[in-house]
This record gives C-alpha cells, structure tokens and sequence, in this order.
C-alpha cells in the first residue's frame, strides 16, 4: 500500500479528514523552506503538497504567484526540490509528499528521469495543473513504473461523461477544484460542495480532497468533513509572505507564524 | 476558409485532439477549462459548417473591416532593391489598421452564437486589444484588455484607442510586463468568468481549437493573395515573407499555400539585439520544443524549463512561443523561419515609408527587412509578397525615441 493510502486509511479509522498544508519550494529561501517542510508534520499536516516553481503559473492567484517567484529567484530547481524531500524523508517516512505545479520545467527535466528521480527521493504523488487526461499518456507508464500516483483534478465543470475519463487513470486520491476561478481567490460554500461530492463518490472510491479557496480554520474543518481531506494553499503563502522582510528574506517569525496557523487549521480539522 | 480535405495534404491538421505533427499544439490547460474548450471546439465546428455564419462573416469583413485589401505592387521598393518583383498584401488598410480585424470578426460572430455576452482578450502591442475593443463596440458587448504593463507604456496611443471604445484595459505587472503575462492574466480572468466570458485569443496559439480557428480566420489574406496575384502576373506566387510573434498574420497568408511547394514560405521571428545576444523573440531559431500557455509549441526557456523573457523593439513580436503549427511547418521544412534585429527593423521602416508611402507596422518591417536582404538576390521574374500585417502610425513614438527625435 502507498504512503498516500496507507494515510487515508489510517485518517479514516480516526473517523476524520486529512489536512494538506501547501508551501512553495525554495520559497523564501530553500533551508527555510526546508525547516517549514520539516516542522509541518508536528504541527498537524497529514499530507504536505510542494509547490513546483514555475515562471507561468496560469492557473494560480497572486499570492501562489509570488511565492514561485521567491522560489525561482532564490534557486528552485527539480533538483533542489528532490533535496528537499531526501532530507524530509531522513526523518519522516509516513506523510506523504505530492508535487505539485506545471509540465514544462518536468519535460525540460525529462519525464522518465523526473519520476525516477522524484520517487527515489521520496515523493509520493504528482499533481500536474496543465496536464488534463488526454494529454497525459506520456507521464502515466513512468509515473505508474516509479510508484508515483498521478493525482487528477476535477472541477466543478467536469461533467459526467468527463468524469469517467478524468478519473480512469486516476490513482491516490482524487483533488477537488471547489471554484470556478485561480488559486486563493474565492471559496465555495459548503452547500456548493455537499451538492459537489455525492457525484464525485459515486464515480470513484479513490478518498477526495478539496482544494482552491480553503483558508480559514472552519473552511478546512468543513471541506475535511464533507470530503476526506482538504488543502490549505494561499492563505498559508499569505501568512508566511507577510512575516519577509523588505528584501523578501525570512525573517525570526516567518517559520512561527505559519506553523501557528497551521496548528490552528489542524485542531479544527481534528475537533 | 480552408478547401474541402484531401488526402496527403498540409492543411488538414490538426488531428482532432488539437496536435500538429509530432505532439505540438494540444490542450495543456486546467480542468476547469478543459470542458469550456471542448464546448468551443464543438460550437466552432458547427460554425464551420453553417453556411449563415460564413455568409455573415462575409458581410463583415466586406462592408466593416473593409476587404479584400489589395495586392500592391511595390515599385520604387521593387526598382531600388533592383531584384525579385515585390508586392504587398496590404493588410494595414484594414478597419483598425491591421490583420488582427479578421479573426477578431469571426470570433465575436462565434460568441454571440454561443450567447457570450463578457469578452476578455490579451494583447502585446494594441493591435489584438483595439481589434477586440472594437467589435465588442459594434455588437455592444462587455471588453476586458490584459495588457502587459511595460507594453501600456510603450503603447498608449492603442490604449487611449481601447479606452474610447469602451474596453477596460488592465495593465498586467507580473513578469516582464508583455504579452505572455497578459495572456497568463486573460486565461486567470477566463477560468474564474466561465458563465458569461469569451476568451477571444489573438493569435494562433493557446490550446486546441485556437490555433486551428484563429488560422482559418486569418487565412482569407492568403486566399485573397492566391486570386489577386493570378489576375496580376497569372500565376502563383515565388516567395511570401510574413513577420512572426505568435504567427497569425503569417500563418494566415501561409495557410493557403502549404500544398502549392513552389511557394517558398517564410517566418520572419524578431531576432531583437541579434540571435545570439540573450535578447532576442526568436522562439523558433533560439528555443525548443516546450508547453505555455495550452500547447506545445517552441519557447524560450531556460535548462530547467522556465520561460525567460523575451525582447522585441516591436511590442507585437515580444512573446517567448509561437503558433504550434509554425513549430510543425518548421519541423517538416515547409516553411523557413529567420530572424531580422531591431536596427535592421527600423531601418526597413524607413525604406519603406520613403519609397511606397506606407508606414507599417514595426511588426511587419521585419519582413521588410528580410524581403529588403533577398529580393537583390532573386531574379526580377521572382514574385516576393509581403504581407504588410499592420500600418505603423502606432509606433511613431517608440521610432522616433530610436532615431533620437523628440517628439
């Protein structure tokens, strides 16, 4: 069993939620980053998605934006990122990890060697914003041969008969778009997401997350109870964009500041 | 519009997964917009198929846009180069003062029959935005223009332009401030506007059905080239130079040529500072295979797969892709793509306002410029087309900062 199923298993014995907790590699800077990766696991995050820096983030709001540019000025790699998640792993071998971000920087990559190298490294799933299921053939035989579950996205325009076809390859557990819109922008209302899953369940036993406008501690609660899990993004970011410095350095506040927030987002969840 | 299909022809891409070739263009966007581009796909497909909507297109493009534009022979330009017979498809006469009309007529006539009533568009140098604002004018309809901040700077004549025809243009600061961060930023719009919005892409590309629509839209330059030529020398064409950005101006006149190989067609990119200087808008000379924006086409990017920034004197060249069927014509040979600096530009600009009395486009001077380089070296019973895509009243001020004139 993977690391991502093993966690919703165990999640759903403890009768809750997960919560995903998002932050941007190399964002402000990689040991910060790192020290944020390391420390979210105590501070309640059951599954931690990593953001893949990218120039065009077309799908992303201000705030993910911003946060890929601090990456990207302050060296981001893929390699860099597998760093990350090697050192991450030396002490955590449970919480899975999901990449997370655009296809061009992992075809620059190669494809074959990305999922080698991110399996190896410690990574667990891959969630490709711009790679919808007719285009993703090419990732799916080394992505599937490197263990890594390609976690598909589904949006509130996804119809029915697009439905079968998104989720037919689809592996770990399956991502909600809540909104119609970018990253961090709106949120939905838990009457549009209880209306939202029944149709989601029916299609698929794969455990679902919500994701896109989750930002307050009752938004993650609810969004963790009418799915299984939920992925806090943006409103992390904005804490930890908060705490820079003018030359956007990290400053003494900036790990405790998120990681106090994101306490706080995880005794909801678990409440 | 396109002929009928025909087996072992060029024009019959793409496949109808939106792919040229070997795996360029395609449908590399979000979820949430994939259903929308299928909607399109389908809505231009019936479009296509419906005598009325041609018919209305017709009628626009005659009585409103203003065409056919004529086949102009150049002479003093033809006598001075002393080479190739050149001629100039004289785009830049139409409404607007560009190529960019055309496609932006068949679009809007698209929207309203799929009941739109929000237009939102990208554009880089003004031309795309102008064009947009103007149709959604004519037909009253709501017009939101990204446009990249730097390009608001170097461009406001065409945002003054915009702003009187009631669109509003917002001023994109991420990036470099061009092009490709207003198309990221108009895609951002779209996506969270999907219930009322049209996303009236300017060039051909962006995902599937875009590059095919914008194309066949733009292809009746090209269509018009054919018939206008054979009544003034009764024959096809030798050679066609066309200026590359994204590619619509060229692929439109392109297009129609593909299966006619004694056509040598070629893309002129903007070499900006040179080839080779780091500045420079050559997607296809100086990039490689990569996806942006919804296909996969060439870009600039670096080792690890960022896109870096273009540069252009020529706000309209200055995007780090290009259309994903100019990828595959490049790949197959079919077409030729070169690169002409900003100085040959400006330089073309000028020979061109002095012996024919046409101001062009700061775009369409690199193909000047490039026609400027050949046409010497052709015999004169080579016929050269120039497809002078847009005319340069726009770009006055960004010539004259150049030649150290105050305005």
């Amino acid at each position: 069993m993977s690391r991502i199923a093993r966690r919703f298993a165990a999640l759903k014995q403890e009768g809750r939620g997960a919560l995903i907790p998002y932050l941007e590699a190399c964002d402000p800077d990689f040991q910060t980053s790192l020290d944020l990766l390391k420390a979210m696991p105590e501070a309640g995050a059951d599954l931690i998605e990593i953001g893949m820096p990218f120039s065009d983030p077309s799908a992303d709001g201000p705030v993910i934006q911003l946060a890929a540019r601090r990456g990207l000025k302050a060296g981001a790699t893929l390699p860099r990122l597998f760093e990350m998640v090697k050192s991450f792993r030396e002490q955590d071998n449970d919480t899975p990890i999901i990449l997370m971000g655009y296809l061009n920087p992992i075809e620059a990559y190669g494809i074959d060697r990305f999922c080698v190298d991110a399996s190896a490294a410690g990574v667990d799933g891959l969630i490709i914003v711009d790679m919808p299921p007719e285009e993703a053939g090419p990732m799916q035989g080394p992505a599937k041969a490197a263990g890594l579950d390609i976690i598909r996205l589904i949006a509130p325009t996804t119809d029915d008969n697009r439905l079968k076809l998104v989720l037919n390859h689809a592996s770990g557990f399956v991502y909600y778009v809540s909104i119609t819109g970018i990253t961090g922008t709106r949120s939905a209302s838990d009457e549009d997401l209880r209306a939202a899953l029944p149709r989601i369940r029916a299609a698929t036993d794969l455990p679902i997350a919500i994701g896109f406008g989750i930002r307050t501690p009752e938004q993650a609660a609810s969004a963790s109870r009418i799915a299984d899990g939920a992925v806090v993004a943006s409103a992390l970011l904005a804490t930890l964009a908060k705490t820079l410095d003018p030359s956007e350095q990290a400053t003494p506040s900036t790990l405790p500041s998120v990681l106090t927030q994101l306490r706080e987002l995880a005794a909801a969840v678990r409440a | 519009m396109t002929d009928g299909v025909r087996a072992n022809s060029l024009r019959n891409g793409p496949s109808a997964s939106g792919h040229f070739g070997d795996g360029l263009g395609g449908r590399f966007v979000a979820e949430t917009l994939m259903p929308l581009l299928l909607e399109l796909d389908e809505a231009y497909k019936q479009a296509k198929a419906d005598p009325a909507f041609h018919k209305e297109l017709a009628f626009y493009l005659k009585d409103y846009v203003g065409r056919p534009s004529p086949l102009w022979f150049a002479k003093r330009l033809t006598e001075e180069l002393g080479g190739a017979k050149i001629y100039m498809k004289r785009e830049e006469l139409n409404h607007t003062g560009s190529h960019k009309l055309n496609n932006v007529m068949g679009q809007i006539l698209l929207a309203r029959r799929m009941g739109r009533t929000r237009i939102v568009a990208e554009t880089g140098a003004g031309q795309h935005g102008v064009a947009t604002a103007t149709v959604c004018a004519l037909f009253g309809m709501k017009c939101v223009i990204y446009m990249g901040a730097t390009d608001v700077e170097r461009q406001m004549p065409n945002v003054f332009r915009m702003k009187l025809l009631g669109a509003e243009v917002v001023p994109v600061t991420a990036g470099a401030g061009t092009l490709k961060d207003a198309m990221n930023e108009a895609m951002r719009d779209w996506v969270a506007n999907i219930s009322d919005t049209y996303f009236l892409v300017g060039t051909v590309a962006g995902p599937h059905p875009y590059p095919a629509m914008v194309r066949d839209f733009q292809s009746v330059i090209g269509d018009e080239v054919k018939v206008q030529m054979q009544e003034a020398e009764g024959r096809l064409p030798d050679v066609i130079v066309a200026a590359i950005g994204g590619g619509s101006n060229a692929m439109g006149i392109f297009h129609p040529f593909l299966d006619d190989p004694s056509v040598k067609l070629i893309g002129v990119e903007a070499a900006g500072h040179g080839l080779d200087s780091g500045k420079t808008a050559a997607s296809i000379e100086r990039g490689s295979r990569g996806v942006l924006h919804g296909n996969r086409t060439y870009l600039l990017q670096d080792e690890n797969g960022q896109i870096t920034e273009a540069h252009s004197i020529s706000a309209g060249l200055d995007y780090p892709g290009v259309g994903p069927e100019h990828s595959w014509l490049h790949e197959i040979g079919r077409a030729e793509y070169v690169g002409i600096t900003d100085n040959e530009a400006l330089e073309a600009f000028q020979t061109c306002t002095r012996t024919e009395g046409i101001i062009p486009a700061l775009e369409s001077a690199h193909a000047i410029a490039y026609a400027v380089k050949i046409a010497p070296t052709l015999s004169p019973e080579t016929l050269l087309v120039i497809n002078i895509s847009g005319r340069g009243d726009k770009d006055i001020f960004t010539v004259a900062e150049h030649l150290g004139v105050k305005l």
